[in-house]
This record gives C-alpha cells, structure tokens and sequence, in this order.
C-alpha cells in the first residue's frame, strides 16, 4: 500500500489516494489530502465534510452522490442539497473527492 | 469519471429482488449482497430485497463485531432507505423458526407468510440471490 | 417460473425454502448435490412427492450419473440434460436461484 508522510506521521492510503485507516483521520490530514486535491477548505468545505463523516458514523457507508445531495438537503437546506453547490466546492466531484478530504472509503455505488 | 453513470433516458424499469438467504460474518454473502443492491440503486429500477431462512439474521438489532475484528455492517441497511429502497420483505416463517420478531429487527420491515412472498417473487422480472 | 436448486436436502433447508415458496405451476430444477433429493427411498422422496401435485420438478441427469444416482430416480421426476437444462431457462419469465 502506498504511504503518505504529513505533519511527522505516515499514513496508509490505497492505490486511488483514498485513508486506509478511518483512525488516521483529523482536520490536518484533511487539509493536506484536500491540498492534494486543489482544494482550498473554507467554512462550507468543512461543513460537507464533516457532515460526510456524520453520514458514515451512522451508516457505515459513504453515500452515493445523489443520496448526499438528498441528505444534505434535509440536513442543511435545499440551497445546499443541489448539485450545483456541491460541485462547486468540489469541482471533480462532491461524493468523491469530499469523501477522500474526510477520510472515508470511495462512495458505495460509485462508478 | 462521473460520480454516477449517466442513465439512459426512458429505459424500461424492471422489477429486482434481491434475496438473501445467508447470515452476516460467517461467510461474504450479506454484505456482498447489500453492496450490489447499493449498486443496484443508480440504475433506478424497481428494487426490493427479501430476507429468507438465514437472511433474516442480517437485520437483527444488536450487532457488535469489535471483538471479531470484522466491519458491522448492519447500520448500512438503515441507509437503504435514503437509497430509495424501501420495499423489504421478511419471511414470516424464517423469523418464527429462529425465535424473531418484527420488534427484533433494525429497520421497518414487511412481514409475509410463505403465500404471500411466494406471489411477490413470482411476479419479479430479476431475482438475484446471496 | 423456475427454481433452480443445487444443495443437498440433508445439508441445506434451501429444497424445503424452494418448495415453500414457489408457486403453483412453476418448475423445479435440482442440480448438483440436490439431486440426491430426486432419488427413491431417501428422506426427501415424502418432500419431492408431496410437491409434484403442484410443481413440475426436473433433475440434471449429469449431475445423477456422475453420483451414481441415475438408476435411481423417482417417478414423475423429469429428467433433462445441459440442452434441457437452458431450454428451461428461456422457457420461463424469471428464475429463481436457491444458492
């Protein structure tokens, strides 16, 4: 398994750049996968991000695209919930590339 | 790469049963299955999921695999419905053989006698088994 | 519709399952180690019997062969090769699997 080296530590991540270990995770690694990802993390960033992370927390899964819009929408209002938004902040892709930024596994239903 | 693949406008939708038959852990069949039927849920067809024999052990309220060093994979089943999959059948005889109810299970159900599921199958245009 | 079964009736409830839930008029196919169910004097001939009145209930003669069961199979169970075997299949609408 490729390693990534931040902040001291070494972290396992698959061939596709995505954490092995949910445990590795925090809001530095964040910011350094998001880094890797051209993203700059901004309040909205982080919100989508963190709520990803509610998401698996209860389910165990990371959801499809469709179903985190769907659920962001109940969540944080449809204004948020939209495809628009959400790739706006995450241009290559909400449920992928927010996904890898929170340390989740690749969506469940992700082509 | 999309997050999705792109669907193909006014495709016919057919009926999918997805029929699990095994228990969680001790072999691959549950989870494999509930992660097709995840799959399955991006091509917008009629999916259902029946809980036979075994089966219906995947959706018993309480699991707790710290100690076997395998994922708990039963709050995914909770996500079914945001996947708009909400047509799960359980066999009624499959819960009483293994001393189950309707209140032991994790999500809302729709408890069938053997008639009742029999009709339901034969009516699918895919069955798909784990 | 047609159920296919491959499990042996003594290891596996799946016959028992199969038998329960098909319907009226479908047909039954045992494959592999369930075609000892087809067999006379076992346990399952009660079983197999009972759901000939409303299941049409075939068995894969290579499987039977190989197991040296082909001399003993039931009455009224139908026997059909590989040919007969996906002659089945495109002959009903769905299928159901019983792994």
């Amino acid at each position: 398994m490729p390693m990534i080296e931040h902040g001291g530590k070494s972290f396992e991540v698959d061939e596709e750049g995505y954490l092995v270990n949910l445990a590795d995770w925090d809001e530095n690694v964040a910011a350094y996968l998001a880094q890797e990802e051209k993203v700059e993390m901004s309040q909205s960033h982080w919100e989508v991000v963190n709520f990803l992370r509610e998401y698996y927390g209860e389910y165990q899964i990371a959801p499809a695209i469709r179903v985190l819009t769907k659920a962001v929408a109940k969540k944080l209002g449809p204004d948020k919930g939209n495809n628009k938004y959400l790739y706006e902040l995450f241009p290559y892709g909400p449920a992928k590339q927010a996904c890898k930024i929170a340390g989740l596994p690749k969506p469940t239903g992700c082509i | 790469m999309t997050d999705e693949m792109d669907m193909e406008e006014g495709g016919v939708i057919k009926k999918f049963m997805f029929v699990n038959r095994k228990a969680p852990y001790g072999t691959i069949y549950a989870l494999e299955g509930l992660e097709v039927v995840l799959i399955s849920a991006a091509f917008e067809q009629d999916v259902s999921m029946a809980f036979i024999d075994d089966g219906v052990y995947e959706l018993a309220k309480g699991q707790d695999t710290k100690a076997i060093g395998q994922k708990n994979f039963s709050p995914t089943y909770r996500a079914l419905e945001g996947y708009d999959i909400e047509k799960l059948y359980v066999d009624q005889k499959s819960l009483d053989e293994r001393g189950l109810t309707e209140a032991d299970l994790l999500v809302d159900v729709q408890v069938m006698d053997s008639a009742e599921l029999a009709a339901m199958m034969a009516e699918q245009d895919v069955l798909i088994s784990f | 519709m047609l159920h296919i079964v491959n499990k042996s009736p003594f290891e596996r409830n799946t016959l028992e399952s199969c038998l329960r839930l098909a319907t009226k008029g479908s047909a039954v196919l045992l494959t592999e180690d369930a075609v000892y169910a087809a067999t006379t004097g076992s346990a399952a001939e009660g079983k197999i019997k009972a759901a000939m009145a409303d299941l049409k209930i075939y068995a894969l003669s290579p499987d039977l062969q190989a197991r040296g069961m082909a001399g003993r199979v039931m009455d009224g169970v139908n026997l059909v090769d590989y040919g007969g075997f996906v002659d089945l299949v495109t002959e009903h609408s769905n299928c159901q699997s019983w792994l």
